[in-house]
């Protein structure tokens, strides 16, 4: 056996040992391995995902080849939970892997139960109906599902569970917290043993712009009775100064301050997306509260408090032309407050877990300093239930997308890969599944689909005849490449659900094959 | 589900795109099962890359009713390509990729003939590409993306209006991947942007200043960059670094180590020694297999025509949230790759060796190192001694008797461009006109490149 720490390399760099450790938790149960499936489990087996359960109750057959790189031609004829299962085990010995030769619709029916035992369950293939029903036991059972179809051409991933919430979103561009706008006294007293103006040009150009900014930002202030530079001549001026005070060209130190004077003139306080999350209603905590939304709670009062409307500081600062003793010594300014804002906050929060009844120290350090870390980019993701959203989609959006030439085909994809499940509701197959008769399906659809839209409140928005005729050419074709699409991206919101990194997709995401604008919709 | 009836054919579910007419196509769909033999019989695809993209390019193409597949990759098989690599098992350690790949592939789906070939990309003849309806890039290099692209726009010809021959254009798809992060892309060369069009697309890689290493190290990074780069040499006087040596790396760890504990740095670790001096770039498997996947849909929709094709860049990004975007990028009419090619005014009495000469000076093409060839006729190769022996007395004629005294055509020119200081192998398309021939006058060169 592979050390995994070689093995697991390139996806450590990414999510860590915790993130590592989070999937080797975790469970997945898998509906049904048809290519979408098959393909969505073997990305997930490849990272080192705990255990897999398949369930798929039909036998292999020669068409089943054409699709599916986890069947071979020696399996014709028996199980596909088994012979899939069989291939994934050989992928990863550390996973545990077993498969249940039973139709999911069967399950669904009979043992609800049966999925409590989960992380996770990804479904694919499945028809509205069914959907709806394991919806409904993943929520009631706190399990998390990840919808995902693949219908010729286009196909869908949908993930669905009350609540999710994220610590380390890890966003790719998110602007640091250097407080320059609003500079605290250890961070002031540093600056102030530091002179602008020394004559030494070594040590003028090695002056971090963090200091310069602190120090212009003071004299400033002074001379504009307490305040920062806000209209466009004051910032253009305050530039202006910056320039002013270099003393050669190849002053790397001050260009970055003059492009990040921005940080002096943005706004004090938190953003409007953290604003929303303190303000949550969830952040009214009891003993049924998650530890996320504990956290939350101290935070808003370290906020109201302590903080003086700033979010607890990070610790890190951005790498910047300085000497190394300067950046060193900044480092450890920042770090200091970091430290000291991580205190308040974990006593803050010990402090409410003892009030609510729950023991104080059920919360770990580590959680704490990361949550106080990332304060500024937590995130909460909500989805809702399937059923809300078939039943009653938010029409306006709908109509919004239907009329948007960017939304119209993904939609148009959307609302018929619900019409075609109405339609096998009636007909016993999909349209165009089978050939011959394509014509009188091609006319079933479209009526089916007009049947659809008015029973969501759309009459009069009409599907393009040519979508409609794609979509009976389609035939419910599972093709593998639309089918490692979809189960890629499944497995991809997966690891990110599991894991509890990064930010998981929102609304339903539908594929369109046929020219890649594919969208998400919010419905 | 249960009760449906069973239908035997393999290509139960392609048939439906191959067999069925449809509405939103492309221009040369004929729907039938001819289509399907053709493409089964007929139709030659090339993987450029047997790791993670290639690996799935293999299985997707192979499933997409493709059977005469080639693969081409240099490296073998290490034990951190297994978390996503999926061909390769931790037996497979140590064995050439391309090989072992094609292997798995053929054993699964049964029908696929995949050739291997174990080999730099610069190894094989230009005329090797000549022979696939379309190549699909499965690569994480700007330098290999660059190289595959000149060698299929240089099959590129146009016609004297300028406008690309269709039966000279060889497609390509191109994916790539980085972390949550890839892109797909279709280029028809003369038709959409070549790679070379939109290099802006990859920036160079950003170097610490050396002065910032030497003396004002501030991170981690810094401090592993000095052992590498200036240390190593210092040290090691002579012996070069290899960041395949695990002695070497664990070297520069521990120099990096004592740098920064001499200037109170935190953060150096064994992981981020490697990740830093071999550049690593994160990857997973299911980055691989979406990007994968569409370029493999793209190639199936480019040679059936049997839906719209990508028009023509595709990026996706799933690490906050999921997005995807099209962009249609426009070609770069001037592109010295993908464009009717650089004019180069000659007089008749010209030697080729003057000529190769010429090329190294030419401000666009910078070109060392050249070997010539006219209408797949070497005129002189620099490589293998064979080649050069037998082309070498070519050197001292006039290129306009080599190219049999016609007034204006096209060579292509290989060799070695240098750019930013830095030398890439490369081919390039050179229209070549001559001038103070008796009793000629042609107009055509007068109009300019
Ligand atoms: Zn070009």
């Amino acid at each position: 056996m592979a050390e995994p720490k070689v093995k697991y390399d390139r996806q450590l760099r990414i999510w860590g040992d915790q993130g590592q450790a989070a999937l080797e938790k975790a469970s997945i149960c898998l509906l049904n391995c048809g290519p979408t499936g098959s393909e969505t489990l073997k990305n997930l087996v490849l990272g080192g995902i705990g255990s897999i359960t398949i369930v798929d109750g039909t036998k292999i057959e020669e068409g089943d080849l054409g699709n599916n790189f986890m069947v071979d031609e020696s399996s014709i004829g028996q199980s596909k939970a088994k012979c899939v299962c069989a291939f994934l085990q050989e992928l990863n010995d550390a996973v545990k892997a077993k498969f249940i030769e039973e139709y999911p619709e069967a399950l669904i029916e009979t043992r609800p139960s049966f999925f409590s035992q989960f992380t996770l369950v990804v479904a694919t293939q499945l028809v509205e109906e069914w959907i709806v029903k394991l919806d409904k036991i993943c929520r009631n059972a706190n399990v998390i599902l990840v919808v995902a179809r693949s219908y010729g051409l286009t196909g869908l991933v949908r993930i669905s569970l009350k609540e999710h919430t994220v610590i380390e979103s890890k966003p790719d561009h998110f602007l640091d917290d250097l407080r320059l706008n609003n500079p605290w006294p250890e961070l002031r007293r540093f600056a102030e043993t530091i002179d602008l103006n020394a004559p030494d040009p070594v040590a003028h150009k090695h002056t971090p712009y963090v200091v310069i900014l602190v120090k212009m930002a003071e004299e400033w202030a002074k001379s504009h009775g307490g305040s920062l530079p806000s209209s466009r001549e004051e910032k253009k001026a305050f530039k202006d100064l910056l320039k002013a005070k270099m003393i050669a060209m190849d002053e790397d130190n001050y260009k970055e301050a003059i492009e990040a004077s921005f940080k002096v003139f943005a706004p004090r306080g938190i953003s409007s997306d953290l604003k929303q999350i303190v303000n949550d209603s969830c952040a009214e905590v009891d003993s049924n509260s998650s530890d996320f939304w504990i956290l939350v709670a101290a935070l808003k009062e370290f906020i109201v408090n302590e903080g003086g409307g700033e979010a607890p500081m990070e610790g890190s600062i951005p790498d910047m032309t300085s000497s190394t003793e300067h950046y060193v010594n900044l480092q450890n300014i920042y770090q200091a407050k970091a430290e000291a804002d991580f205190k308040i906050i974990e006593e803050r929060a010990r402090n409410i877990l003892k009030k609510i009844g729950r023991d104080p120290n059920s919360i770990s350090k580590t959680t704490v300093k990361s949550f106080c870390k990332n304060a500024r980019k937590l995130r909460v993701c909500r989805y809702r239930s399937l059923e809300d959203e078939f039943n009653s989609p938010i029409v306006p959006e709908l109509q919004k997308y239907l009329t948007d030439e960017d939304f119209s085909v993904a939609v148009g994809f959307y609302l018929l890969l619900r019409a075609v499940d109405r339609f096998a509701a009636n007909y016993n197959s999909f349209p165009g599944q089978f050939d011959g008769g394509i014509d009188e399906d091609i006319s079933r659809l479209k009526t089916t689909a007009v049947g659809l839209l008015s029973d969501l409140g759309c009459n009069g928005l009409t599907l393009s005849e040519d979508l409609i005729n794609e979509m009976c050419r389609f035939g419910a074709a599972e093709l593998h490449v639309v089918a490692a699409f979809t189960g890629g991206i499944a497995s991809q919101e997966v690891i990110k659900l599991i894991t509890r990194q990064f930010v998981p997709m929102s609304g339903t995401f539908v594929f369109n094959g046929i020219d890649h604008k594919s969208q998400l919709l919010s419905l | 589900m249960a009760g449906s009836v069973v239908q035997s054919s393999r290509s139960r579910d392609l048939d439906k795109l191959l067999l069925r007419p449809g509405n939103l196509i492309g221009a040369n769909f004929e729907p039938g099962s001819q289509l399907r033999d053709d493409l089964q019989q007929y139709v030659k695809v090339l993987v450029i890359g047997a790791g993670g993209l290639g690996c799935e390019l293999l299985k997707d193409l192979a499933l997409s009713g493709f059977r005469n597949l080639e693969v081409i990759d240099m490296d073998r098989i290490e034990v951190t390509n297994l978390n996503r690599q999926f061909l390769f098992r931790l037996e497979d350690v140590g064995k050439p990729k391309a090989e072992v790949a094609a292997k798995r592939v053929m054993e699964r789906v049964s029908g696929v003939n995949i050739l291997p070939h174990f080999c730099r990309i610069e190894d094989k003849e230009i005329e090797f590409y000549n022979d696939f309806h379309i190549i699909a890039l499965g690569l994480d290099s700007i330098e290999a993306r660059s190289y595959i692209n000149s060698v299929a726009c240089s099959f590129l010809e146009y016609d004297s209006d300028d406008n690309p021959l269709e039966e000279t254009i060889k497609p390509m798809v191109d994916g790539g991947t980085e972390g949550f992060k890839g892109h797909a892309r279709v280029i028809l060369p003369g038709v959409t942007p070549c790679f070379e069009c939109t290099i802006w697309l990859f920036p160079p890689q950003v170097k610490f200043p050396l002065c910032t290493l030497a003396e004002t190290p501030r991170t981690a990074a810094h401090c592993i960059e000095y052992a590498h780069l200036i240390k190593w040499d210092e040290v090691h006087s002579g012996k070069s670094f290899d960041p395949d040596d695990s002695e070497h790396m664990k070297w520069v760890y521990s120099e990096a180590l004592k740098r920064a504990e001499l200037f109170g740095i935190p953060g150096v670790t064994y992981s981020l020694t490697q990740g830093v001096v071999k550049n690593i770039i994160p990857a997973i498997a299911s980055t691989n297999a979406i990007i994968s996947a569409a370029c493999a849909l793209e190639t199936l929709k480019i040679v059936s025509g049997c839906s719209k094709t990508l028009s023509n860049y595709l990026t996706y990004n799933g690490a906050e949230g999921l997005h995807t975007k099209v962009t249609e990028f426009v070609k770069d009419k001037d592109c010295l790759v993908c464009g009717p090619g650089v004019l180069i005014e000659l007089d008749s009495s010209i030697t080729l060796q003057k000529f190769i000469d010429l090329l190294e000076d030419h401000p666009k093409l910078l070109l060392s190192k050249a070997s010539v060839t006219h209408r797949g006729k070497n005129l002189y190769m620099q490589a293998p001694p064979v080649l050069e022996e037998m082309t070498r007395s070519n050197l001292g004629v006039p290129l306009f008797d080599l190219m049999g005294k016609v007034l204006k055509d096209v060579v292509h020119v290989t060799g070695v461009a240098s750019k930013n200081d830095k030398k890439t192998s490369c081919l390039r398309k050179l229209r070549v006109a001559f001038k103070g021939v008796d009793g000629v006058t042609d107009m055509d060169t007068a109009s300019g490149a």
